[in-house]
């Protein structure tokens, strides 16, 4: 009676059960965020816990799906819960709170930033896949963009099509910048002149991984965070128009 | 009420993947591209607008879209979750490289912009 209880509710409400599971690690890697006296890495360590599951899910399943080739993960559950529709939903709303006039505050040289920013990571990331023997336009453009921010590598990837394989790589790329960025800040703070408003909207504008930039200006200095803020908030909008569209237009002119 | 900001959340996004889909098709390359951006391009414009204009959003309604913004992460967990992760191992070299060249690299233009501004 028990086991078939068990079964029967294992096969419903996976929706359920995916939230739980997700709520479940933000939890538990809020606590050991704070745990370890870093509670602004919780977010990386929550998707990072994000990447370990699917790792697992896909070793038990020999599966291309993560955790969502598990059964009572499958279906409606990890898959709807982490795809591309509600991600992309998600991330359209944090723009409500995006004002025009801290751009114009920034000003031009905030813009500049924000633009070479994009351009940068996206050519660097772009000339690294290239280096390691990608060769595939679309495979090359995701881990690019993917080296811009962890939002910007899988939505671009989603629009060009390419393997779960080649997205999760965008996303490593994506929280290795997110994570380095929040440490490496405070100690090079001082080397690049990270000590006034204007190169805190710089740095914003070049970094652009909004929880790095906050995270390494909080421990720089506190009051750098809301410049950098400022321009940071704009950098992954702009991402996710410009690599898969001129970006990727422009890779494949390159490769082909 | 809170589903008028899930549901003015929702009309960008349809209007931006419209607008992505017309333009996957003149690249040749199908699919939505840059949907996103393009929806997030024309939120801000919009509330920007109505702001201006002395418009303000009804807490609840604003409620329904900070809920949305406050999921974000939860869901890029489980997209994380959901990955091949397994294959992508392999490429592990690519992924610590690219992100940590642009990011390092990116911070040694500091400099270099911040003294536009002078």
């Amino acid at each position: 009676m028990f086991a078939n209880a068990l079964n029967s509710f294992a096969g419903a409400d996976h929706l359920i059960i995916s939230i739980a599971l997700v709520a479940l690690i933000m939890f538990v890697t809020k606590k050991i965020s704070i745990m370890m006296g870093e509670e602004r890495i919780a977010s990386a360590l929550a998707i990072i816990t994000g990447l370990v599951l699917a790792y697992i899910g896909g070793k038990i399943t020999g599966g291309s799906s993560g955790l969502a080739d598990i059964s009572i993960f499958g279906g409606a559950g990890i898959a709807l819960l982490g795809g591309s529709m509600l991600r992309d939903y998600t991330i359209i709303s944090t723009a409500y709170g995006v004002k025009l006039k801290n751009l114009k505050k920034a000003g031009p040289v905030g813009i500049i930033s924000l633009l070479v920013g994009v351009t940068f990571s996206f050519v660097v990331g772009s000339i690294i896949a290239v280096i390691l023997g990608y060769t595939d336009p679309a495979v090359v453009t995701t881990i690019g963009a993917g080296a811009v921010t962890f939002i910007v590598g899988p939505v671009t990837g989603t629009a060009l099509g390419v393997s779960s394989e080649i997205i999760a790589i965008s996303v490593a790329a994506g929280l290795v910048k997110s994570i380095l960025t929040m440490i490496i800040t405070p100690f090079i703070a001082g080397l690049v002149g990270l000590d006034n408003p204007t190169s805190a909207m710089v740095y914003g504008g070049l970094i652009g991984t909004t929880s790095g930039v906050a995270g390494g200006l909080a421990a720089t200095d506190p009051e750098l965070v809301p410049y950098g803020a400022m321009t940071a908030t704009f950098y992954t909008g702009l991402g996710t128009l410009v690599a898969p569209s001129i970006g990727f237009i422009i890779v494949r002119a390159l490769l082909t | 009420m809170e589903i008028l900001g899930m549901g003015f959340v929702a009309f960008f996004m349809l209007l931006g993947s419209f607008l992505g889909r017309l333009l996957g098709q003149f690249i040749g390359t199908g699919g939505d591209v840059g949907g996103v951006g393009l929806a997030m391009l024309f939120m801000v414009l919009t509330v920007n607008y109505l702001e201006n204009r002395g418009f303000n959003f009804k807490t609840r309604t604003e409620n329904g879209i900070k809920f949305l913004s406050a999921l974000y992460i939860p869901i890029i967990v489980a997209m994380a979750a959901r990955l091949n992760v397994v294959g992508a191992i392999r490429g592990g070299a690519v992924a610590i490289l690219a992100g940590g060249v642009a990011t390092i690299g990116a911070m040694f233009l500091v400099p270099l912009l911040s003294k536009l501004n002078k």
